[in-house]
């Protein structure tokens, strides 16, 4: 029949965009990276396949230590993201006037609207040894010495909080936005007080928004690079500064694409462990958004 | 309003909110305010207001449109843009006609890819397309001498790794409107007679048409952002991004990038407006 | 079959098989020109599929539909001149009225003097003549409703099908919406097609009405046929309301039969629908409650002598409303029974723990064969 040829023809006009990109520019290139992973340069343009690329990695303490530190940064940073952004989101959706609401949200959004790099930089204006905050406290009579407040993993989770916060908030205020207010006064007519309506019935209804939250929150951390390293130094040891280095300093490539591997499945696992104890999947969370 | 706690608490709440939204606004107002100080170092003390990080055509106060490295950086970064969001823009609303009307096998499983992207860290992006690139050129100089050269770091690489990831946040919000379409609006104009094609002119694309507005402004809007991605595949048209990142690393922090944070912000928060104007419904009276 | 071009809307023998459902099986009706004709029927039924096929947007598996004795199959459905009002209107929320109403005749590639006499002609005859210039969001439910009708109309169709556009409405205006629809109908001298699950809106619009089961038509008829003369058990069990027994039958006589209800209950009723009972047979038993007299019992001597069924029972409420008010009365077997009563706020009036005798004649005992 011509209507089916008609509807055939247009879902293979439809996924071909869809496969190309995918294909092109996610699998190709992915699987590519993993291909030179496993190469190894033993002299000019000659190469061994092995796992020499990766043993390197795990022989080398400063590497699997970095990742092993941006990592555990990173999942710190997503605990003070969700602890710090839940109240806002909360905030907005649920305590905030009609009016209010809208502006507070939009406000959220507006660190989202500017580059990174134009944050970082702010930052650096205000922590710097000549930066606004210790040329004030000077001024007041509190310190003598300028004070430096760059350059230490505090500063750099700061940074990096700073940085993912919006993508913690705005799949929370959905979610929770869609709650009904009628089942927290439910909860509480029932005789539940703050604590348990917070635990019993908040928390459970805005898992989606929580995990696909993290999620989001933990793979940018995780990935991010300019926020530690212009925060943090040139001794922030974050990962990502690990595989420019190899690729843009040491033109080693092959061991880059076998960090980028090992950064991308790291990441990965933890995605996975996360998604297995909240019992949620990516479908039912960042798909939703 | 939900909960009425006690005052005392609501209040406390109230600061902590409030304190919230300073933290948000410090360092966007640092990066802005210090355009404006007569002085060669973004730094205390006020030294008084000017306009010369803008516009003054001299050294050592080198305005930001007078400084030709960054306006290049600047147009580069326009051009790139564009070129990403109209590419993501089209790809999207393919998506959307696919996942939300199309039925094919392993549907969920595709959608699961589509949606992958956004999570996959920009610089494993940004490494394994440049990797896969740089594979292929090299394959095709010495097995053909071709010289594959959009294949090496530049303006077209940069905007395919923009791209690859973009694709994926103006699917998301342009399925989201699809999804909301009601199907019989189709039939309806079906039914008095338009064709396929004028249907989809007069109807569907009319009703996405603010999606895909707002997709695309949001599309141009990271990738003039995006540094992660673009600093593995970026030749010698840098984007402004990267200019500035350069210009801080070696010159250190100048008054002139502030000026341009500053235009850079402006732009962004005029086009983000655009982009909740066009996605607000008719009023409802 | 032969086709008459009298008739606007012939369907020959229309099936529709998804997979091995029958939505719609074996329909077949024809509809005479400028006619308000309702397909009523249950959720599922296969009305709405039924419609689609008319409207083009599915194709029958077989069988024949027919628009002014020409057969569509195969026409798409924009070529068809057959318009359709949806379930939830679907105006066009990016254009005002007038770009709505417009939109067909745009299509037809009418040129813009005839669009803009065209549209302000119809709005004339909706009564709405001022809203051209409207947008959609502006417009109230009953307004909305109008110029989805207007839209179609202006196109000049052979038949125009409704798919229960007053669902959406509240009971009020739905109320009100009822007797507009067939005053439009009347103006616009248009064959009507109407689907719905709603009886009172068939019953009160439609010259005629189909009632639909299971992807089959049960009967056709006007709403007084189908009210008083259902020839099936489903018929008489959907339309109106009605009290309902099964039982089995102990004599019978002629016309008439004797039927021992589950619960013990003895009655005399009629035969209706096809196949008559014989003893033993199991039926079913309708009967409306307007025609059950409930009277205090001891009161004026009931005749039970001329064949009237006369039972005993006690009120268990009142349900009061105005003209309509009824009682729920508990038989010996101790099932309800609901008949209707006038009320009139005196002592005279019934009251719950009332004993109450009902009486009802044979004859408005529907017993059909089960």
């Amino acid at each position: 029949m011509m209507q089916r040829d008609i509807k055939r023809l247009s879902l293979i006009l439809l996924f071909a965009p869809f496969a190309l990109w995918i294909l092109l520019l996610i699998i190709l290139p992915h699987l590519g990276m993993f291909y030179i992973s496993l190469r190894e340069k033993v002299g000019p343009r000659m190469y061994e396949f092995g796992l020499e690329n990766y043993i390197n990695f795990f022989t080398e303490p400063i590497y699997w230590n970095t990742l092993i530190r941006t990592g555990s940064m990173s999942l710190l940073v997503t605990v003070l993201a969700l602890l710090l952004g839940f109240p806002i989101a909360y905030y907005i959706a649920k305590i905030a006037g009609n009016r209010t609401r809208g502006a507070l949200f939009l406000m959220c959004l507006i660190p989202l609207w500017v580059s990174d790099l134009i944050r970082a930089f702010g930052w650096i204006l205000l922590l710097r040894e000549t930066g606004i905050i210790s040329s004030s406290l000077q001024w007041a009579g509190l310190i003598n010495t300028p004070i430096e407040f760059l350059y230490n993993d505090a500063t750099v989770i700061m940074g990096l909080v700073y940085t993912v916060i919006l993508f913690m908030i705005v799949p929370l205020v959905s979610t929770l936005d869609g709650m009904d207010d009628a089942m927290i006064e439910a909860g509480y007519n029932l005789g539940g007080n703050g604590p348990t309506v917070l635990r019993r019935i908040i928390i459970p209804y805005a898992m989606p928004g929580i995990v696909s939250g993290c999620i989001v929150v933990f793979m940018l951390t995780a990935g991010s690079y300019l926020t530690p390293i212009l925060l943090g130094g040139k001794n922030s040891s974050w990962f990502t500064e690990q595989i420019y280095d190899q690729f843009i300093t040491r033109y080693n490539w092959e061991s880059g694409a076998a960090f980028g591997f090992l950064l991308l499945a790291f990441t990965s696992l933890v995605v996975w462990g996360g998604l297995k104890l909240s019992g949620q999947t990516l479908n039912s969370t960042v798909a939703r958004s | 309003m939900a909960i009425k706690p006690n005052t005392a608490f609501l209040a406390s709440y109230r600061i902590y909110v409030g304190l919230f939204f300073v933290f948000l606004a410090a360092p966007l107002v640092a990066a802005g305010v210090f355009a404006f100080n007569d002085s060669l170092f973004p730094s205390l003390p006020w030294q008084g207001f000017t306009l010369d990080w803008f516009f003054n055509d001299s050294e050592p106060k080198l305005g930001m449109f007078h400084d030709r490295r960054l306006l290049r950086g600047l147009y580069y970064s326009f051009v790139i843009a564009s070129f990403v969001s109209l590419l993501s823009v089209f790809v999207g609303t393919c998506n959307a006609f696919l996942f939300v009307r199309c039925k094919f096998p392993a549907k969920d499983f595709f959608y699961i890819m589509m949606v992958l992207p956004l999570v996959i860290p920009g610089v494993i992006l940004g490494i394994s397309i440049l990797l896969l690139a740089s594979n292929i050129a090299n394959g095709a100089e010495e097995a053909l001498s071709l010289d594959l050269d959009f294949l090496r770091p530049g303006i077209v690489l940069v905007v395919l790794g923009q791209f690859s990831f973009i694709t994926t946040i103006t699917s998301l919000v342009i399925i989201a409107r699809l999804r909301k379409f009601d199907a019989s609006m189709e039939e309806a104009a079906y039914n008095l007679g338009a064709s396929r094609a004028r249907v989809l002119r007069t109807i569907t694309l009319p009703f996405l048409f603010p999606a895909m507005a707002a997709a695309g402004i949001v599309a141009f809007l990271v990738s003039f952002e995006n540094f992660n991605t673009t600093l593995f595949l970026v030749g010698s048209e840098a984007p402004l991004t990267i200019t500035m990142y350069d210009r801080m690393v070696k010159v250190g922090s100048t008054p002139v990038l502030n000026a341009v944070s500053f235009f850079l912000m402006i732009g962004s928060a005029l086009l983000a407006l655009v982009s909740i104007l066009v996605q607000r419904d008719k009023p409802q009276t | 079959m032969q086709s008459n071009t009298e008739n606007d809307l012939e369907c020959i023998q229309i099936k529709k098989h998804f997979g091995s459902v029958r939505a719609v099986d074996d329909v077949s009706f024809e509809i005479p020109k400028g006619s308000f004709f309702s397909i009523l029927g249950p959720s599922g039924c296969g009305k709405t599929t039924l419609m689609r096929m008319i409207a083009g947007f599915e194709s029958p598996t077989s069988g024949d539909i027919r628009i002014k004795g020409k057969s569509v199959i195969g026409t798409p459905p924009n070529r068809r001149n057959v318009k359709m009002v949806f379930q939830h209107l679907a105006l066009f929320p990016m254009m005002n009225v007038y770009e709505n109403i417009a939109y067909g005749l745009r299509c037809a590639g009418a040129s813009k003097d005839v669009i803009r006499t065209k549209v302000h002609d119809v709005l004339e005859r909706i009564s709405l003549p001022d809203v051209a210039n409207r947008e959609i969001t502006q417009l109230s439910g009953g307004q909305k409703q109008r110029i989805a009708i207007a839209r179609c109309m202006v196109l000049d169709p052979d038949v125009l099908l409704l798919d229960e556009p007053l669902g959406a409405l509240d009971l009020k205006l739905r109320e009100a919406m009822k007797i507009e629809l067939k005053l439009l109908q009347h103006q616009f001298d248009t064959t009507f097609v109407y689907i719905t699950h709603d009886q009172s809106e068939a019953l009160v619009m439609s010259d005629n009405v189909a009632i639909m089961n299971e992807g089959k038509f049960v009967q056709i008829g006007t709403p007084q046929e189908l009210y008083h003369n259902p020839s099936a058990a489903f018929v008489a069990g959907f339309v109106g309301d009605t009290n309902r027994w099964a039982g089995k039958v102990t004599r019978v006589e002629g016309n008439t039969v004797e039927v021992e209800t589950e619960a013990g209950l003895a009655m005399r009723g009629s035969v209706r629908g096809a196949g008559a009972p014989g003893i033993g047979d199991r039926v079913n038993a309708f009967v409306r409650p307007e025609f059950i007299t409930a009277e205090k019992a001891g009161g004026s001597a009931v005749q039970s002598g001329n064949g009237q069924n006369v039972i005993e029972g006690k009120v268990d409420s009142i349900l009061f409303n105005g003209a309509n008010s009824r009682v729920l009365v508990r038989d010996r077997a101790g099932e309800l029974i609901e008949a209707d009563v006038v009320l009139t706020g005196g002592a005279q009036d019934l009251k719950p723990k009332d004993d109450v005798t009902l009486s009802w004649s044979p004859e408005q005992t529907m017993s059909f064969k089960a």
